[in-house]
């Protein structure tokens, strides 16, 4: 029996739930959270894009002898969106620090204006 | 109104991107694969390294983790400059 | 909250597990080319011990064994040392495996096929995995440290 491409629905659907959290919450960090739902799904769908079926790791440590290996490239670029997606995530968070520090409150609809 | 507009504008991108996961060619199918057939066969003679993904990472794409290592020290430094305490005669707010 | 640290259990459980969490992250970047595992991951280990660290014990707790400044030198020498390994071979291009298959450190030929990993193999990348792996431990170290400390400091102002 073959999934076709469900698992690809999947994580369209984990994209399309973090920009609902992005565009209809009014919290900072529920909106940081939409953000990174958004990165989760993309690199879900970067892996799943390198999947041979029957395949195994592409590490010779483990595998046995004349085995089909699912492609390794795929992989090494999802490490560097994950880290990517670190860095992006903690300057977020610095700066729903300050505005709360600054304006008291994590209400986007309550700083809208630019005050000294 | 503020709120139907945001209401359009999230289904209709919702709808482009199920309509562009159910058009996607089968789940374990890959279509060319001839570059990472090569890596697979032959990591271990050029890189002496069993992990074919480290050797991507690091010796095929090197230029890659390059990037990447700029980005993250960037995010550091960004913050750690973002935290810095100040004299007490400056604040935030007047710097003139 | 965050001066004090957590209950009597939880701290005498980190200070039996905080040494095995980093032996472990040890191993992960250093057979980075044998195993699963690598710079990368082995680095969010061990930066992942020393956010136990410092939420079980309080930011009051952690002064005296993490200082800021040794954290952020590391992290400079981390990575001018990934960007001098990629140096090292560019008599032929820029990121040319010198070592490997050279008889040297981390030297030695491979096997093809399926075969238990030796540690002597590898070329460039096992130094290349140590570089990156000090640079991501200490930068992720080094910003909960500043995000913990630096946000008490101001409340109290």
């Amino acid at each position: 029996m073959s999934v076709g491409n469900f698992p690809f629905v999947i994580a369209a659907l984990l994209v399309a739930f973090g920009l609902y959290a992005l565009l209809f919450k009014r919290n900072l960090i529920k909106m940081v959270i939409g953000i990174s739902l958004v990165e989760t799904g993309v690199n879900l769908f970067l892996v799943m894009v390198g999947y041979r079926s029957g395949g195994a790791a592409p590490i010779y440590t483990y595998a046995t002898a004349g085995e089909r290996m699912v492609l390794p490239t795929p992989q090494a670029l999802t490490l560097t969106s994950i880290v990517i997606g670190l860095a992006t995530t903690a300057l977020l968070l610095s700066f729903a620090v300050f505005v709360h520090r600054h304006y008291g409150t994590l209400d986007v609809r309550k700083i809208k204006e630019l005050r000294g | 109104m503020r709120k139907v507009t945001l209401l359009v504008a999230f289904l209709f991108v919702s709808a482009f991107l199920l309509l562009a996961a159910t058009s996607m060619r089968d789940f374990g199918a890959p279509n060319d694969a001839a570059m990472d057939d090569y890596f697979i066969a032959n990591a271990q003679s050029e890189v002496a390294a069993n992990n074919v993904v480290t050797a991507v990472v690091f010796d095929y794409r090197g230029f890659d983790t390059l990037g990447e290592a700029t980005v993250l020290f960037a995010a550091v430094v960004g913050i750690l400059s973002l935290f810095r305490k100040l004299r007490k005669e400056e604040r935030w707010g007047d710097e003139r | 909250m965050n001066q004090q640290g957590m209950s009597v259990i939880v701290r005498t459980v980190t200070r039996f597990v905080y040494g095995l969490v980093l032996v472990f992250g040890f191993y992960v970047i250093m057979h980075g080319h044998l195993t699963p595992g690598g710079g990368f991951q082995g680095g969010a280990v061990v930066a992942s011990a020393f956010a136990l660290l410092l939420v079980a014990f309080g930011a009051a707790g952690v002064k005296g064994r993490l200082d800021k400044h040794l954290l952020q030198t590391l992290e400079e020498i981390g990575a001018l040392a990934f960007l001098g390994l990629a140096f090292a071979g560019v008599g032929t291009v820029f990121f040319y495996n010198l070592l490997a298959n050279s008889g040297s450190l981390f030297g030695a030929s491979v096997a093809l096929g399926p075969n238990a990993g030796v540690l002597n193999t590898g070329g460039l990348v096992p130094l290349m995995n140590w570089a990156v792996g000090l640079k991501v431990m200490t930068g992720i170290a080094c910003i909960v440290i500043v995000m913990l400390v630096g946000a008490r400091k101001e409340e109290t102002e």
